[in-house]
């Protein structure tokens, strides 16, 4: 099987033959080591974002910390299988979205099972804001407008969340969202406009 | 989808400046949320209220476990009672049926031997009282007889040795 390890270990052989800094190709070992601190390096840098687009998603502190680990021991096993196809941002995104989604199967299937979650309501949700140097007023208007968006987010179904967080929490682009979430940009970009169409509706209150 | 849709769609993902505003306190808030969750310290405890709700789950599985095996051998005890107790009624119904014939065979033995029983001194009286007739009527007779038939006698006396 020509999986994506074996394909680094080409690369990295040929690259250190062309140098020409190196004449004998690096072993099996070195080309795990590299690998191994190749993912190391994606957790460290991608881990945040991961934990930070589930946290919002499923406004759960513990939730989101369970399945920030999943996602990342799932990429951990399939890292060989891993191409380079997408960027490794949008591979992990699409496997924290397909945790999600299990995770909201699951619960729908064993609603006898958590009759409680740690999920935060809005208002709580609504109270984190970055220290600014802004006056209570304008503290006040914006943590306002971060609870109407919540609210907004509450009502939308799951992939339009998805879509919405993608795009204005993450700031990702639209042919990455269409790749994370596999669907086609067009339809990314329908969901977008339902999604903006909600929250502009709930700023304006004519929901 | 049809081109004027996108188009449509493409323009409502312009944002005016109020969402544009909200949606930006909307990430700034979801980041700072993120970044306290994310650099809290863990506190790895095992909650009492798991291992309380362990236990009581455990309990009920337990106490289910053993009300279904109890009442498994209670319906199999009653049904090897209700078997036992048919086995009976089948014996015994066996054996009244067996035992009716032999009753009929043998009251008509048995019935005779008591009358026999019964009957056995009137008849011997009624044979003592035979008896005592046929000695009157042979006493009488062998003393008509004797007078009677004398010269008959008395001439097979004479013509005997001739």
């Amino acid at each position: 099987m020509d999986t994506g390890v074996n394909l680094r270990r080409r690369e990295a052989s040929t690259k250190v033959m062309a140098a020409g800094t190196a004449v004998k190709p690096i072993t099996a070992e070195a080309a795990d080591e590299i690998a191994a601190q190749e993912f190391a390096r994606i957790v460290e840098s991608h881990r945040p974002q991961i934990f930070r687009f589930l946290l919002a998603s499923l406004r759960d502190v513990d939730l989101a910390e369970t399945l920030t680990q999943e996602c990342f021991l799932k990429a951990h096993r399939n890292w060989k299988h891993f191409r380079g196809d997408s960027t490794a941002m949008t591979w992990l995104m699409r496997i924290a979205i397909n945790l999600q989604k299990d995770y909201w199967r699951n619960r729908r299937i064993q609603f006898w099972r958590h009759t409680r979650t740690n999920a935060v309501d809005l208002d709580e949700a609504s109270e984190w804001l970055p220290n600014g140097e802004r006056t209570a007023e304008q503290q006040m208007l914006a943590r306002e407008q971060v609870a109407q968006v919540w609210r907004a987010v509450e009502g939308l179904s799951e992939r339009q969340r998805t879509v919405f967080l993608l795009r204005y929490v993450e700031e990702r682009e639209l042919s990455e969202i269409a790749q994370a979430v596999g669907l086609s940009e067009g339809t990314v970009k329908a969901h977008l406009s339902r999604a903006l169409g909600r929250v502009r509706a709930e700023l304006r209150g004519t929901k | 989808m049809s081109s004027e849709n996108l188009a449509g769609e493409s323009r409502d993902l312009v944002l005016e400046a109020d969402v544009d505003q909200a949606l930006k306190h909307f990430k700034a808030s979801v980041d700072a949320w993120s970044n306290a969750a994310y650099s809290r310290p863990v506190v790895v405890a095992a909650p009492a209220r798991r291992s309380w709700r362990l236990a009581a789950g455990w309990a009920l599985g337990c106490a289910l476990a053993a009300g279904s095996l109890a009442g498994i051998a209670y319906e199999r005890q009653q049904r090897q009672e209700q078997v036992r107790v048919a086995a009976m009624k089948a014996a015994a119904q066996k054996t009244a049926q067996e035992r009716t014939p032999v009753q009929q065979a043998v009251l008509p033995v048995v019935a005779p031997q008591r009358q026999a029983v019964a009957v056995k001194p009137a008849m011997d009286s009624a044979r003592a009282k035979d008896e005592d007739l046929l000695a009157s009527v042979d006493s009488d007779i062998s003393r008509q007889v004797p007078a009677a038939m004398q010269p008959l006698a008395d001439l097979m006396d004479s013509d005997g040795p001739q």
